[in-house]
């Protein structure tokens, strides 16, 4: 490799190295307890809704740096409504899930109605959105706390209550749960079998393929990752069920952006609309599926959060949108859209996340975390500006 | 002998890859109306931003001498202090405020706590009735016409004490009315001691309020005319303008030409903005398979209008008019409609309007037919790079790899992307606007080879093109439009750029 390359490559995975050193340095800080079997499980089930949220959030800026402001309010509004269902009308949870999804699409449908074929600014919309759904909130709570009584069936499979892990199958031998080493063994069977065999596929076509040691070094090294992982979670729990679904939106939508057409859509409208709506896309339809899906995931996170916390109340969700706009500007999202993919979002979603639980097991004062995630978020997006702009740290005027 | 203002001495400018002004000269005496003249693209606007600062000193090569010392602005208000003020061909007022406002936009009056806005619409008045004006000047500029705005422009320069003025094609958008008073107003202004450099394709106006013209060619000054000295006839200054040679520029194709394949009737387009504004103008033409046709025209003839109004609507409103194609009439509403019906449209701006300079080679070259690379909304990844990588080689992009990111290529293998893009759209018919603008001589000469391969594989193309040679050496046949409308039809053998260019200049001066 030569000097530019590595700078490229340094660049591509500069997020990946600052991850690395912020576990590294809270490791010596917290005497190794921010790597404790029980510290990454919650890791995991406390940031499941930043993931979801954080994922649906970069369609959105990839439409050209739009954010959805109502997240947190929806979130909270759809979790009002299942809690109430499930609690108060009767509902059975299944039926009270879809309820959920459909009122998180619904709403979710009618802001991108606004934003995509009235051409309303998202800022404005989801900024009423938010208001809106809050306020909702409020009213069909009537201002109260409704438990979910049932800490079995829903919340468990949400990823709230006692017992919200996969069980094991083989009966937890010496205090290790084998299902999750081999649910870890499969991942990594999968991963390196979906990369050999593209990677045999492309040379059989005689198309250019990464340089192997590289690409190998890659491989092992995500193995590796995927390998501990799967063991810091058998020495405590297991699988945390809320684990299965965070993965699944991953794994999906990273897919769709990355493989469809429709996916293909959100980068293009973002890098340049014109070009776009030039070259026959109906780039209406793009930002109207952007903002359905933030509502659709919001739905998502909702059912989520309420499982978690058993309960719903009016002031949950508070600042969710927040959390998952700074995942994706830190995860490399540009501010101005056409630039961003789900699991550099997903790092910056991590990012955040160790920084909070660092921060939390040092003992570090709750304000103060607050103002270190906001210099990280700025000092990313400063990095992002900058570097775009060639290294020139000061605009022309 | 009057005092020389202004002399620009060996002026050299490049741009990545073209060089766009040549050792140029430049000598303006005080109260003169000094005129540059020459086709788009010959180094007039550059010449006059250099002078201006916006490209600052340093970015060029030559010295600038103004009142007899050496000047180095790096910027517009460096050289609006000496009292040299630029107004650009497109208009730069902020349509929701005021002209008083606009007038001092950046010049306030009063002190920056307080803007004295007694001074600002008292001074705005006066500067408003210099121009001949009767507007108050806190009207909005949206509420006023294009002329009038021209005008609020000069008042605006007046403002700033101009001692220079440089105005860029200031008649381009005023009927022939506005832009006699215009003229007038310079003239007004000359007896009163105010030097004018003023940039214009309208060779009458040239000729009635010059006392000197320069001409200006592929960024070299060719010869300065002397009123009274010299002819300034419109046929010597064309010549002036156009006078070189066509050598082996353009690649030989065998012309094998069909029926009509399509044609458009009785095309009508308004400004989307301006909505009494005609931008083209009752346009019938037609186009058979295996053709070059070429559009000929100024800026701002309403060449690009045409194109992108005819491809799906991407441009203009009220458009009326009929499009047929292979003996079928057709209705293009979307961008998806036209090029469904196997049209495309080559932009002018590739990157503007062409291009995804953030993404990769290979997803811009797919872009307009993703289902060519898809099976039900999935891309094959494998096939899309193995398309890319077919057109890099056929056209023969020059870039290390398909992944390369097209912000970072240079100008004509951009250009190339954009071909490969709307050639992967299989097109019967290709509107290339301005296919070589802004790229060098070779990479000119590899577009062409990849335009008769096109016409040889029977597609047609229309090529818009602002560059006489490239038309004539490439063109079946010939349009000449003006102001919205065709004014003429030649024959690519029988045409020469003098024919062109009196089929315009006569069609300006018609009516005056």
């Amino acid at each position: 490799m030569n000097n530019s390359k590595v700078l490229d490559f340094v660049k591509k995975y500069t997020m990946v190295f600052v991850l690395i050193a912020v576990v590294a340095y809270f490791y010596v800080k917290t005497g190794g307890g921010i790597l404790l079997p029980s510290n990454i499980s919650n890791l995991i089930s406390q940031n499941a809704y930043v993931f979801v949220l954080a994922t649906g959030m970069l369609l959105c800026i990839l439409t050209g740096g739009n954010i959805d402001l109502s997240a947190g309010s929806v979130v909270c509004f759809v979790g009002a409504v299942g809690a109430t269902l499930m609690q108060s009308k009767g509902m059975p949870a299944w039926e009270a899930v879809i309820a959920m999804f459909v009122v998180g699409t619904l709403i979710g449908a009618t802001q991108a109605f606004w934003i995509a074929y009235v051409r309303i600014p998202p800022f404005i919309v989801t900024l009423a959105g938010m208001l809106i759904f809050r306020g909702l909130s409020n009213v069909v709570l009537d201002g109260l706390t409704v438990t979910i009584a049932d800490q079995t069936g829903f919340v468990n499979v949400f990823g709230g209550g006692a017992d919200c892990y996969i069980k094991d199958f083989f009966g937890n031998p010496g205090g290790i749960n084998v299902t999750c080493i081999l649910a870890g063994i499969l991942a990594i069977v999968i991963f390196v079998g979906i990369n050999v065999r593209g990677r045999m596929v492309r040379q059989k076509k005689n198309y250019e393929v990464e340089n192997f040691a590289p690409w190998a070094t890659k491989l092992i090294i995500i193995s590796a990752v995927i390998a501990a992982f799967a063991v810091r979670l058998a020495q405590y729990k297991g699988i945390p069920n809320v684990l299965l679904i965070v993965v699944g939106v991953i794994v999906i939508y990273s897919y769709i952006t990355s493989n469809t057409t429709t996916g293909r859509y959100f980068y293009a409208v973002g890098g340049n609309e014109k070009a776009t709506k030039l070259s026959g896309i109906n780039t209406n339809k793009v930002y109207f599926l952007a903002y359905t899906n933030m509502g659709f995931l919001a739905a998502l996170a909702g059912m989520i959060t309420i499982a978690r916390m058993t309960s719903a109340q009016p002031t949950y969700g508070q600042n969710y949108e927040m959390d998952a706009i700074a995942s994706c500007f830190i995860g490399g999202a540009s501010a101005y859209g056409g630039i961003g993919t789900v699991p550099s979002v997903i790092i910056g979603a991590l990012l955040m996340g160790v920084i909070n639980l660092g921060m939390f097991s040092m003992g570090v004062d709750q304000n103060m975390q607050k103002v270190v995630k906001g210099l990280v978020l700025l000092a990313a997006v400063i990095f992002d500006v900058v570097s775009k702009r060639g290294g020139k740290f000061i605009a022309k005027s | 002998m009057a005092k020389i203002l202004l002399e620009m001495k060996s002026i050299t400018k490049t741009f990545p890859g073209v060089k766009a002004l040549d050792n140029v000269n430049l000598q303006v005496e005080e109260g003169e109306i000094h005129a540059l003249v020459g086709e788009n693209g010959a180094g007039k606007s550059t010449l006059m931003n250099v002078l201006s600062g916006i490209y600052p000193y340093g970015s060029y090569e030559g010295q600038i001498f103004y009142n007899g010392e050496e000047c180095h602005f790096t910027n517009t208000k460096d050289s609006e202090r000496k009292g040299i003020v630029i107004i650009h061909q497109e208009l730069a007022l902020v349509p929701y405020m005021t002209i008083g406002e606009n007038m001092f936009l950046g010049n306030e009056q009063g002190n920056p706590l307080k803007i004295n806005w007694h001074d600002t619409y008292g001074k705005g008045d006066e500067y408003l009735r210099i121009v001949g004006l009767s507007e108050s000047s806190r009207t909005l500029i949206k509420d006023i016409g294009v002329g009038k705005q021209q005008l609020v422009e000069i008042a605006k320069a007046l403002a700033k004490n101009a001692r220079l003025l440089i105005l860029d094609e200031p008649t381009s958008s005023l009927n022939e009315n506005e832009s006699k008073h215009l003229l007038d107003l310079l003239l007004k202004f000359k007896e009163e001691g105010l030097t004018s450099i003023i940039i214009s394709h309208k060779l009458n106006e040239v000729s009635y309020v010059a006392d000197k013209i320069t001409v200006v060619r592929d960024g070299s000054t060719i010869e300065t005319l002397v009123k009274g000295v010299d002819d300034f006839s419109e046929a010597r200054i064309i010549k002036g303008m156009v006078g070189r040679d066509l050598s082996d520029r353009f690649p030989a194709r065998e012309s094998n030409i069909g029926d009509v394949c399509f044609e458009v009737r009785d095309w009508n387009v308004y400004h989307p903005l301006y909505s009494e504004r005609k931008v083209v103008n009752n346009v019938n033409f037609y186009l058979r398979r295996g053709e070059v046709l070429g559009i000929s025209g100024l800026n701002g003839a309403g060449r690009t209008e045409l194109a992108m109004s005819i491809f799906g609507k991407s441009y203009g409103d009220k458009i009326s008019g009929t499009l047929i194609k292979d003996g079928k009439v057709i209705k293009l509403n979307t961008t998806k409609d036209a090029i469904k019906n196997k049209i495309a449209y080559v932009t002018e701006d590739r990157k503007g309007n062409g291009l995804i300079l953030t993404n990769p080679i290979k997803t811009n070259t797919t872009l307009s037919n993703l289902k060519g690379v898809s099976t039900s909304g999935i891309i094959d990844r494998d096939k899309e790079f193995s398309v890319a990588v077919d057109y890099k080689e056929k056209l023969k992009t020059k870039c290390p790899t398909v992944e390369q990111y097209v912000g970072n290529l240079s100008g004509g293998n951009q250009q190339k992307v954009l071909l490969a893009k709307w050639m992967f759209a299989d097109p019967d018919i290709l509107i290339l606007d301005e296919p070589t603008r802004g790229i060098d001589v070779g990479a000119k000469y590899e577009i062409y080879c990849i335009i008769n391969q096109l016409v040889e594989e029977g597609k047609s193309v229309i090529m818009i093109s602002s560059e006489l040679p490239e038309l004539l050496g490439m063109s079946d046949r010939i349009y000449v439009m003006s102001e919205g409308r065709f004014v003429g039809e030649l024959d690519g053998e029988e045409a020469t750029q003098e024919k062109i260019m009196s089929l315009i200049v006569n069609d300006n001066t018609k009516g005056e």
